[in-house]
């Protein structure tokens, strides 16, 4: 019986530690063995021939476990570095196939316009000529736009992002950001709600920027033309979305009472219901989704928003999609004083 | 009048080519160096009177090269960045440089920033009255006038208005704006500058949420621009 429960101690060192802690065990629970149980008791010595057998025996045993259970351990340690590689492998793949194909179009309609400037300005009309340095103009912007997209991914993977922090007119930011995209909202039906004497909000303007741009680009690329587009800015006392009870951050938001909420609300197809949760994932692209983008506008705008401790939350309404940004945030209510 | 003289310092040939080509067909003088050592070299020996100057240079830090530059060139700098990095730009502007662009820039915004650093300084004090367009500043009558109708401006609002539109085409940085405006302990209390700029641009801009005049440098600060 005490040999057993020697044997058990035995094998769960061995799935605990290393190999040498393990043989040591294995060692020193013969020894204990023989010291407490073995008569003459608590001596080393063993007098009969038998409980000599029955000591290697024991030993032989304990060894062999020992060294099974490790062996079994690096097996399965194995097996999941190779899962492991096999899935980098994979999403190395993804992000190629994204990635070359995004951006290598710019690029090709860069090089072949050029070639074509270069090598046959006679038989070029006019026309064309500057068709073909427009194209240049719109393929270059797009290959920025996805180096820029790939510069702040690797930002947000190199845990780099440190949100610099000042006050910001949140009015400002959203028309910002609805007069860069110009021309890309120009047929749609825009409609930009802002609470009135919504305070200033501490953030990082540059990210919150973006964070805006990639879900109002994002819209218009991916809902039908002439649509209801809104963008809703408004100031939250009390969340609308409650984290999840054991997520550690809630105690430390709690303390914060005050939530920039923005909403981005579309009247496109929406989104897959299984595929819901997956849009924020690195280089994830919808099935079925019409070619373009490198599937990283999303989970850059989840990274941003996270950065600051917010949270977005995806939820498909009747007749769209709807995105919705919680940040915890100081306020200021300067804006709404009496100057001087 | 002589066609102005700019000094190009950037180690990328195709950047020196692109900007020489740009510069030459508008009627600048220009001349290129490859490394700090080389362009600190030609601006010593035969100042121009503009350096456009890259951040990222091979053989010395871009900082370090516009301090040593500024320790005697008193004329216009512009920096180049390639990351919208705003931190360096604001340590760049604090340190002398007088506009940035960040690559990829486009070539209108170029010419734009080197003929409004290029402007003589002395004869747009000169002007009292600065007129842009609907909007009119006037300097010595401490009065603003939009559509020919007087706009009523608080003391600090004109003062801020009058100190962006003195700079006009000039990045102005926050901290800038709050210490000449509101005085050395007012640096950090960026949300006065936030809120003044909104009234402003209530009462000067046609269109407050698409300005024309007040524009926003994110993460840096504000530029006056009079007219498109």
């Amino acid at each position: 019986m005490p040999a057993f429960v020697l044997l058990l101690a035995v094998s769960l060192i061995a799935v605990i530690f290393d190999i040498i802690p393990v043989l040591l065990a294995a060692l020193l629970s013969a020894l204990t063995w023989d010291f407490f149980f073995i008569p003459p008791r608590f001596t080393f010595r063993v007098t009969s021939a038998e409980d000599a057998l029955l000591l290697l025996m024991y030993f032989v045993i304990a060894l062999i476990n020992s060294i099974l259970t490790h062996r079994i351990r690096r097996f399965e340690k194995l097996a999941r570095q190779k899962e492991e590689k096999a899935n980098t492998i994979k999403l190395y793949n993804t992000l190629l196939n994204s990635l070359s194909h995004e951006l290598k179009t710019p690029l090709a309609t860069i090089v072949g316009a050029a070639d074509n400037l270069l090598n046959e300005p006679r038989r070029l009309s006019d026309v064309n000529k500057r068709n073909l340095v427009v194209e240049i103009s719109m393929a270059s912007l797009r290959l920025n736009r996805q180096v820029e997209n790939l510069l702040s991914m690797s930002r947000l993977e190199s845990g780099f992002i440190q949100p610099k922090k000042d006050w910001c007119d949140i009015n400002e930011m959203i028309y910002a950001v609805v007069n860069r995209l110009e021309a890309n909202l120009k047929n749609y039906d825009l409609k930009i709600m802002i609470e009135e004497n919504l305070p200033l909000y501490k953030l990082d303007y540059g990210l919150i920027e973006q964070v805006l741009y990639n879900l109002v680009y994002n819209a218009t690329i991916y809902t039908p033309e002439f649509s209801e587009l809104y963008i809703i800015a408004k100031n939250n006392s009390n969340r609308i979305y409650q984290l999840d009870p054991d997520d550690t951050m809630q105690s430390r938001i709690a303390r914060e009472n005050d939530y920039l909420t923005l909403i981005i609300e579309d009247r496109g197809p929406g989104f897959p219901e299984d595929e819901l949760e997956k849009v924020f994932d690195k280089f994830y692209r919808l099935k079925n989704s019409k070619t373009g983008g490198t599937g990283l506008g999303l989970s850059i705008v989840k990274g941003f928003v996270e950065a600051h401790r917010g949270i977005v939350i995806l939820e498909n309404v009747p007749h769209g999609a709807r995105f919705t940004i919680e940040i915890p945030t100081e306020v200021s209510y300067i804006k709404n004083l009496k100057n001087e | 009048m002589n066609n102005p003289e700019v000094l190009i310092i950037d180690d990328e040939s195709q950047i020196r080519r692109l900007l020489e080509i740009t510069m030459e067909s508008n009627d600048y003088a220009v001349v290129s160096a490859p490394s700090a050592k080389e362009g600190l070299r030609i601006a010593a020996s035969h100042p121009p009177d503009l350096v456009i100057l890259d951040l990222g240079l091979p053989d010395e830090n871009g900082h370090r090269v516009l301090e040593k530059l500024r320790e005697w060139y008193t004329r216009p700098i512009i920096i180049l960045s390639v990351q919208s990095n705003e931190e360096d730009i604001v340590r760049a502007l604090d340190n002398g440089a007088n506009d940035y662009l960040i690559k990829p820039f486009r070539t209108g915004e170029l010419l734009a920033r080197i003929r409004s650093v290029l402007r003589n300084p002395t004869s747009s004090n000169g002007h009292a009255v600065i007129d842009c367009n609907e909007l009119q500043i006037d300097l010595a009558g401490r009065t603003v006038k939009k559509n020919d109708e007087l706009v009523k401006l608080t003391s600090t609002e004109y003062s801020l208005l009058a100190l962006l539109a003195q700079h006009e085409g000039k990045v102005l940085t926050h901290q800038y704006l709050l210490r000449e405006v509101w005085g050395p302990g007012f640096i950090n209390q960026s949300q006065y500058l936030r809120v003044f700029i909104a009234q402003l641009r209530k009462k000067i801009e046609i269109d407050p949420n698409r300005p024309a005049h007040i524009l926003t440098e994110s993460g840096v600060g504000y530029r006056f621009v009079a007219r498109e």
